[in-house]
């Protein structure tokens, strides 16, 4: 773990309430799909936890979307602003373990830290396919980047006004070599009893520290007890205990 | 300059003291600084078995603070023993303070016990003040007899000092506080946290599992600080104040309270590297106001 100070270099909205953020400082150790940093928001005790979606060079990439009031504060955050982050937080992906052909599910929030993994697993010679889930049309994002690293893409929306109907889990089958997915806690449930191949989701929980010293986040696993922060977030196949 | 201070006859390079469930058994501050720069630190609360807990969500948020409702989660007292200590030594030299909980007064006693003999531990604190756990914790420190059994009990069945963790969740601290040195306890650690809750307006559902949660961090510190006043009045063992302090000015002001050592807890999960910048922060606190010896300003508010 490391704490720096981030400059907001720049940002635009992919969706409504969904802004992709550019934050330039020190991003040693910080890289890795499913890994995450703690935003300090100003006027706020808690750090927000949200996951790495790149880094190039000095500069690290979020993807924050609209939950509450800290989320809020973010996403009007001026360009130039800056922001105090912990980085190089969480385990994040075994790419090793995704295989030729992993699916990659990403759902809400979720979307964009798979954008992540789909590019770091395109660079090892992988071929990904992907399928991103949202709630309505207007909010589909990242779709002509995933096609740039993903030979195969499905969209879907709740609502069916874009891509198929319905959740991203109807892309669940045999033609892959595993799975990786993120987004909320139904859907990787749903993975994790469904799935035919081996999978490896990201979790969230609500987080004290984000470094593993006040067990705010702990969740039952086979294994034991295990905190989502150090030892996750992304946790295997029959692992956590829903 | 001095920033030395005696608690319990064991001297301490400075009053700074990680606040149990705050500072895990140090790895992870290890990895980030030298943890011996601490006057001490108070591991997790310690029971007879793994506890896992209470169920998720377990953290809150809260202006200026936070509410947890952890529950004591720890591998129990012999996996502390066996597998913690040992990791804890290679990253800490100096004597530890192990916190001990328990759900009867037989618990207590040989959690304590066990405690006790291990070498690395320099004082065993008795926390009777856990808001977050049924039937244990938090109901011997409300109730002044109770205080009194738990405290005589454990000390009559360990060598090292004994300081009682008291909670401000009661209508008068200082009773209990007197009880339980009375009953021969060697110091008082205050406060625990304060019984809290939130509520999430889009679910209209609190957002703690166990619906409530021990509410810590600067939001209490005024209150810590009037309890640490009144305890010191009252009796004439070391206090080691806690709730809210995150500077060296708070840990000034905890002294001139009272206090003979300070705990600092949420400070830790919020940042980091709060109580190595507090230690580093003393000297030129203390220079600021005119302090050349730590120890000598304990209860210096009373004067007058
Ligand atoms: C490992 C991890 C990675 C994440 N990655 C992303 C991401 O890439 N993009 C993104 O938009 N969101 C992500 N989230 C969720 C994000 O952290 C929350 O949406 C955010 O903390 C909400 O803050 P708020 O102040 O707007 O909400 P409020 O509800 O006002 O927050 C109150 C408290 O609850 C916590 N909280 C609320 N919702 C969540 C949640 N879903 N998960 C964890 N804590 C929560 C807040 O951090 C804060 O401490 C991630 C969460 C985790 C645990
Ligand atoms: C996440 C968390 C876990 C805690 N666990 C324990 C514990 O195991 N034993 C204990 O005696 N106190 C525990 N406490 C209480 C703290 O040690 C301290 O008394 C309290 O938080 C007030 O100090 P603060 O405001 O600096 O946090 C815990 C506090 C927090 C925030
Ligand atoms: S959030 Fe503190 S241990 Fe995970």
């Amino acid at each position: 773990m490391k704490k720096g100070i981030f400059t907001l270099a720049e940002a635009r909205f992919a969706a409504p309430n969904l802004r992709l953020m550019r934050l330039r400082g020190d991003t040693e150790g910080a890289a890795g799909p499913g890994r995450f940093v703690e935003a300090s928001v100003p006027g706020f005790f808690l750090r927000r936890p949200f996951s790495v979606c790149g880094v190039e060079g000095d500069t690290l990439t979020v993807v924050v979307k609209l939950a509450g009031r800290g989320t809020e504060r973010l996403l009007a955050l001026p360009e130039g602003a800056q922001l105090e982050l912990l980085t190089g937080l969480g385990n994040g992906f075994d790419l090793a373990r995704a295989g030729e052909r992993p699916l990659l599910l990403g759902g809400g929030s979720g979307v964009a830290p798979m954008l992540y993994l789909a590019r770091e697993l395109a660079k090892l010679g992988a071929k990904p396919s992907a399928a991103i889930g949202f709630g309505t049309a207007a909010e589909v994002c990242f779709e002509r980047e995933f096609r740039e690293v993903c030979p195969e893409l499905r969209i879907f929306t709740m609502d069916g006004s874009r891509g198929e109907r319905g959740l991203v889990t109807q892309a669940l089958g045999e033609g892959c070599s595993a799975v990786c997915a993120c987004g909320p806690l139904p859907m990787l449930r749903a993975i994790d009893e469904q799935s035919p191949v081996p999978a490896q989701f990201s979790l969230e929980a609500r987080m004290g520290c984000g470094f593993g010293a006040c067990m705010g986040c702990t969740i039952e696993t086979a294994n034991g007890p295990r905190r989502v922060c150090k030892d996750g977030p992304v946790f295997s196949s029959g692992e956590v205990r829903w | 300059m001095n920033t030395t201070v005696k608690l319990c006859g064991i001297e301490l390079a400075n009053p700074v003291i990680p606040a149990s469930g705050t500072f895990g058994y140090g790895a992870e501050f290890a990895a980030l600084y030298d943890i011996n720069c601490l006057g001490t630190f108070s591991f997790k609360g310690t029971t007879r078995s793994p506890r896992f807990g209470n169920p998720g969500p377990r953290i809150a948020e809260a202006p200026a603070g936070l509410l947890n409702s952890v529950g004591l989660q720890n591998p129990g007292v012999d996996a502390v023993i066996a597998e913690e200590l040992p990791r804890l030594r290679e990253v800490f030299h100096k004597p530890v303070m192990a916190n001990v909980c328990g759900f009867s007064v037989d618990e207590y006693v040989e959690v304590a016990a066990k405690l006790d003999a291990c070498p690395e531990v320099g004082w065993l604190e008795i926390n009777i003040s856990c808001p977050n756990v049924h039937g244990g914790g938090m109901g011997f420190g409300t109730c002044a007899e109770s205080a009194a059994e738990v405290t005589r009990e454990v000390k009559a069945a360990v060598h090292k000092p004994v300081i009682v963790k008291l909670t401000p969740n009661v209508t008068d601290i200082v009773s209990i506080a007197r009880s339980c040195e009375n009953a021969g306890a060697d110091g008082l650690s205050l406060i625990n946290t304060m019984l809290a809750m939130r509520i999430d307006p889009a679910t209209r559902r609190p957002v703690l599992k166990n619906l409530t949660g021990g509410l810590s961090g600067p939001a209490v510190f005024p209150v810590a600080l009037r309890m640490v006043w009144q305890v010191y009045e009252a009796v004439g063992i070391p206090i080691i104040g806690m709730g809210g302090v995150s500077s060296a000015e708070d840990v000034i002001e905890m002294l001139l309270a009272g206090a003979t050592a300070v705990g600092v807890g949420a400070a830790n999960l919020r940042e980091p590297y709060a109580a190595r910048d507090i230690v580093e922060a003393l000297p030129r606190a203390m220079a600021k106001y005119g302090i050349d010896n730590l120890q000598d300003i304990t209860g210096g508010a009373h004067n007058g």
